[in-house]
């Protein structure tokens, strides 16, 4: 009846994740109990969990990458206490068992559960609005994505709760992760979570590559699309093409685990060399998946508070398309330590350094994009040129390690480690919280306070330089990634810089949640009236802080490559605004239930492949099936939204703007 | 330009020889050629690229402050996005300098490619390396014998591997020797490395292999060549036997184990492990025995 689900699957002898489990479980009443007390939860459902506005789904992506972040830096600084404790003649506080599933959470939920939706957040609340349009192509399909989303993150979770997670690393490598090393359902978890997460990821795929190709306002011609933009198609390319990888490898592996195949087995000819060549052609390009959006985020901050156009606007444009192609390229430095002879490992390795070159050409630009303007020392303007410094060092150790004789032997250690953090953390984290400081007013209408978020950005670079440089340290003597035991009792002082670098880390997190709930306490102070509270080049600053569901009462008709830019440049010289348009009844998608019902069945599905319930994976995927057929066969498709609101919402828009052109063509 | 960078580039390796100075120890401490020349490829090219990176740091530091808003001194040139020459330079750059690192990429992987032999008027000793769950055997096919958790080698004399896994992947690398390379099942890999200077140094698996992945350090002991004939010679038909239930008995999961040696070998052990032959493998339990704390250290 219930498969291999007994009692024993829940930790009453472990109290680690017991207790966490019952604290999360009372956190997750509480907060039940107290939307229910506000009445809130109509509000929730009706404008967020039922949404297909772009911006909504947006700010649900980022909520959920927030919350999952906390999840993966508790991960995070359990493993760092655990190796400034078990050195020497000490085992620490965590038994492999525990220890193993820590890390592998800690990169699956970084990787798939927090930069994926941080940065699938920021394009789905930014791109239509600085494409000029409503919405993305298919708003609903958008809902199911966000949803799909978020039931893999649940199943990653849930298994704090019931069973275990993998202890195999987050790619888990077979034969480790087979049947025969790994009999648990951690590695179950992890493939279910990642393959239903992993639909949504194609999806948006699907829905961005659509939206920037097809629908963008008047006048917006590809050489006019924000850098944003431009990254974001470059992002969202490389998903379609890498992701259905993923989801081809981990199905081979679940045919091995669940149906007794032999893709990647010892025996029956399976060879797992196959499954490290997959799970690279999706894992490399997924990193560019994450920092090119990151790109675009640094490139807006880069032009806005610098008052100046983008330096080498179409430069910026070709590095990006190049990075996008030789992405592709690249995957086997993953492995030069397998052996495969020097062609090989020399092609390999200088195809990974030719993407230092359009990295190389976006600093400059970013450099110049610096020069000769009135550079803003904003939150934002400290994480870019935070990103600035702390990104061309981890670029010099990523050439590093693409050159094979290097790689040799620093490959797996835990200066590998220390440089894809500093990547992601200096590239990725740096700029997702530069976006969040940047594009918050523009989503609430209020702006974030600044004096915390230079704190917290003090904590992130000051935090991650002591937690990762020791590490570069440790790996050329030799330490490598993933011991649950320090062999040798040198390391010490460098573990526990580390683990005060986490600590530090931490602290910002923890103020960026105090900011949040000041920002909130204290937000009358800093209303964004004008809609343009930095002084933006692009079109989202030319609607309302927050803009209405449709965005743009009339789309905008775009000259040149800085939209709202240009236009607030001669309303200011004319000193008017371009004549009142003519203003029409709009037509926009009615929100739906189908994403979260259809997650809802997913997630009924997977926990049931979990733990092999085989009637009610059925039942999951009947009832997730239904449910596309139901709503394909739906009466309405769109509501109107009268003429007369539209013009009073846009005529109030106009007055406000008017008055703002004022003091501005005043203070010029 | 270039003189300059060539300026710059040897003030910053002299900077970086300064704080590499203080350790003694893994890879920036190499005891053999291999070792020696990937040290020395890490040292080059990292200085070629400080050679452009430290300069651009300053830049971003310097504009950022210089074109700060409050300073009036600084000329605001808001419409100006684009110059060819710049745009020429800062392609140029990186380019330049991936097509420097591009060359020593190429020639290196070539000359420290793992499988190539080493020169030397040596014959090469031969060691058959099989990663087990959680400990590695290293068998010597020529002297009939071998050691788990201890690899004695002849100093001065090149080492050749053949290596393989029994169970999942493992990778074998004794930081001071160079070379990491991974051991794989159904797969052999090969490896050259050698030890010029006598001496026990480190060894670990450098691919995270399961819960005993800690327990897998092992010795190297480099020994002058004549005690290692004595010591090959000694431990030759005395003690443990590996055959088929002598592998038995070794391939169940355990982790931190002793050093042993074993007097005989079952020919062929090697080639039996990679071809699925050998005494099969059990399956691991699913809770595995506790891995015991490593007794004093």
């Amino acid at each position: 009846m219930f498969g291999r689900l007994t009692w024993d699957a829940i930790p009453f002898n472990q109290p680690i994740p017991l207790i966490t489990s019952l604290v999360v479980i009372l956190a997750l009443g509480g907060v039940a109990i107290w939307i229910t007390r506000m009445k809130a939860w109509p509000f929730l459902w009706n404008e967020y969990i039922t949404s297909t506005d772009h911006k909504r789904i947006g700010v649900m992506y980022i909520v959920l990458a927030l919350l999952m972040l906390v999840r993966g830096f508790a991960d995070a600084i359990m493993m760092r206490a655990q190796q400034s404790l078990a050195i020497g003649a000490s085992q620490g506080y965590l038994p492999p068992e525990h220890y193993n599933q820590i890390f592998t959470a800690h990169g699956t939920i970084m990787i798939f559960f927090v930069a994926m939706p941080f940065v699938i957040g920021f394009m789905n609340f930014v791109v239509p609005l600085q494409l000029g349009v409503r919405d993305v192509a298919f708003p609903t399909m958008n809902n199911v994505s966000f949803w799909l989303s978020a039931s893999g993150a649940l199943l990653v979770n849930l298994s704090l709760f019931l069973g275990e997670f993998a202890r195999t690393g987050w790619l888990a490598f077979p034969p480790l992760s087979e049947k025969a090393f790994s009999p648990g359902v951690g590695v179950d978890y992890y493939l279910v979570a990642l393959q239903i997460s992993g639909v949504g990821t194609v999806l948006t795929a699907v829905n961005f590559v659509t939206t920037i190709l097809k629908t963008r306002a008047p006048g917006m011609s590809y050489l006019r699309m924000p850098v944003f933009c431009w990254t974001a198609l470059a992002s969202n390319l490389i998903m379609l093409a890498a992701f259905p990888v993923l989801t081809v490898a981990l199905a081979e592996l679940m045919l091995d685990r669940y149906l007794g195949f032999h893709f990647f087995t010892n025996d029956g000819g399976g060879n797992s060399m196959l499954y490290m060549n997959l799970i690279w052609v999706w894992g490399h390009p997924e990193v560019y998946i994450l920092v090119l959006p990151a790109f675009g985020i640094y490139s807006e901050v880069a032009a806005t508070f610098s008052g100046k156009p983008l330096f080498g606007y179409r430069s910026m444009v070709f590095a990006t398309l190049a990075i996008c192609i030789i992405s592709y390229m690249v995957w086997l430095h993953h492995f030069f330590t397998m052996g495969a002879g020097g062609d090989i490992n020399a092609v390999f390795g200088i195809a990974s350094m030719i993407i230092g070159i359009p990295t190389g050409v976006k600093i400059y630009n970013w450099l110049f994009t610096m020069y000769g303007g009135r550079v803003r020392f904003t939150v934002p303007v400290h994480y870019l040129i935070g990103f600035m410094l702390t990104f061309v060092v981890g670029g010099l150790t990523g050439v590093l390690l693409a050159i094979p004789p290097v790689d040799f032997v620093v490959h797996n250690s835990l200066f590998l480690v220390a440089h894809f953090h500093q990547v992601i953390i200096g590239g990725v984290v740096f700029a997702l919280m530069a976006g969040y400081t940047y594009w918050f007013p523009k989503a609430f209408g209020f702006t974030l306070d600044e004096r915390l978020g230079k704190a917290v950005f003090w904590c992130w670079f000051i935090g991650f330089h002591l937690a990762f440089m020791p590490l570069y340290v440790l790996g050329f003597w030799g330490a490598t990634r993933r011991m649950q035991h320090i062999p040798d009792p040198t390391w010490k002082p460098f573990l526990d810089v580390a683990f005060l670098g986490a600590v530090i880390i931490g602290l910002g997190i923890v103020l960026t949640v105090v900011q949040l709930l000041y920002s909130i306490k204290t937000r009358d102070q800093r209303r964004d009236v004008t809609g343009d509270p930095w002084d933006g080049r692009t079109l989202e600053w030319l609607t309302l802080s927050p803009p209405p569901h449709y965005n743009f009462a009339v789309l905008p008709d775009v000259h040149g490559e800085e939209a709202y830019w240009t236009r607030k440049q001669t309303a200011i010289k004319m000193d008017q605004l371009i004549d009142e348009p003519d203003y029409k009844p709009i037509e926009m998608p009615i929100h739906t239930p189908t994403g979260v019902i259809v997650a809802f069945f997913a997630s009924v599905c997977g926990f049931a492949m979990i733990w092999y319930i085989w009637w009610l994976a059925i039942l999951g995927l009947i009832g997730a099936f239904a449910i596309f057929v139901w709503y394909a066969w739906r009466d309405e498709h769109e509501h109107i939204i009268p003429v007369e609101e539209v013009r009073a919402n846009a005529r109030e828009r106009r007055r406000i703007r008017m008055e703002h052109l004022h003091e501005l063509s005043q203070s010029t | 330009m270039s003189l300059r960078f060539a300026q710059r580039g040897s003030v910053a390796s002299v900077l970086l020889l300064l704080l590499l100075a203080g350790c003694h120890r893994g890879i920036l401490d190499p005891v053999g050629p291999i070792a020696a020349q990937e040290k020395q490829l890490l040292i080059n090219s990292t200085a070629i690229m400080l050679a452009i990176i430290i300069p651009t740091m300053i830049a971003t530091i310097a504009f950022a402050w210089w074109f700060r808003r409050g300073n009036k001194k600084a000329t605001y040139r808001p419409d100006w996005e684009y110059s060819g020459a710049i745009e020429l330079v800062v392609w140029a750059i990186p380019a330049m300098t991936i097509m420097l690192l591009g060359g020593i990429t190429w020639i290196g992987s070539h000359d420290l490619d793992p499988g190539k032999p080493l020169k030397s008027n040596v014959p090469a000793l031969k060691v058959e390396v099989v990663s087990l769950d959680w400990k590695w055997l290293f068998i010597y096919p020529d002297q009939g014998i071998a050691t788990v958790n201890q690899l004695v080698v002849p100093a001065g004399t090149p080492v050749s591997f053949r290596l393989t896994s029994a169970t999942v992947w493992n990778a074998f690398f004794v930081p001071q020797m160079g070379t990491m390379i991974y051991t794989m099942p159904r797969m052999t890999t090969k490896l050259n490395l050698q030890a010029d200077r006598p001496g026990t140094y480190g060894g670990l698996s450098s691919h995270f292999s399961g819960d005993g992945f800690p327990g897998m350090q092992f010795q190297v002991q480099a020994l002058p060549a004549d005690q290692f004939a004595m010591w090959a010679q000694g431990a030759r038909g005395s003690g443990l036997k590996l055959d088929g239930p002598g592998y038995a008995q070794l391939s169940k999961p355990s982790s931190y184990v002793k050093p042993m040696t074993y007097g005989t070998v079952a020919p062929g052990l090697f080639d039996a492990i990679v071809a699925n032959r050998a005494p099969p493998n059990p399956v691991p339990p699913q809770q595995h025995n506790q891995p015991a704390p490593p007794a004093g250290v």
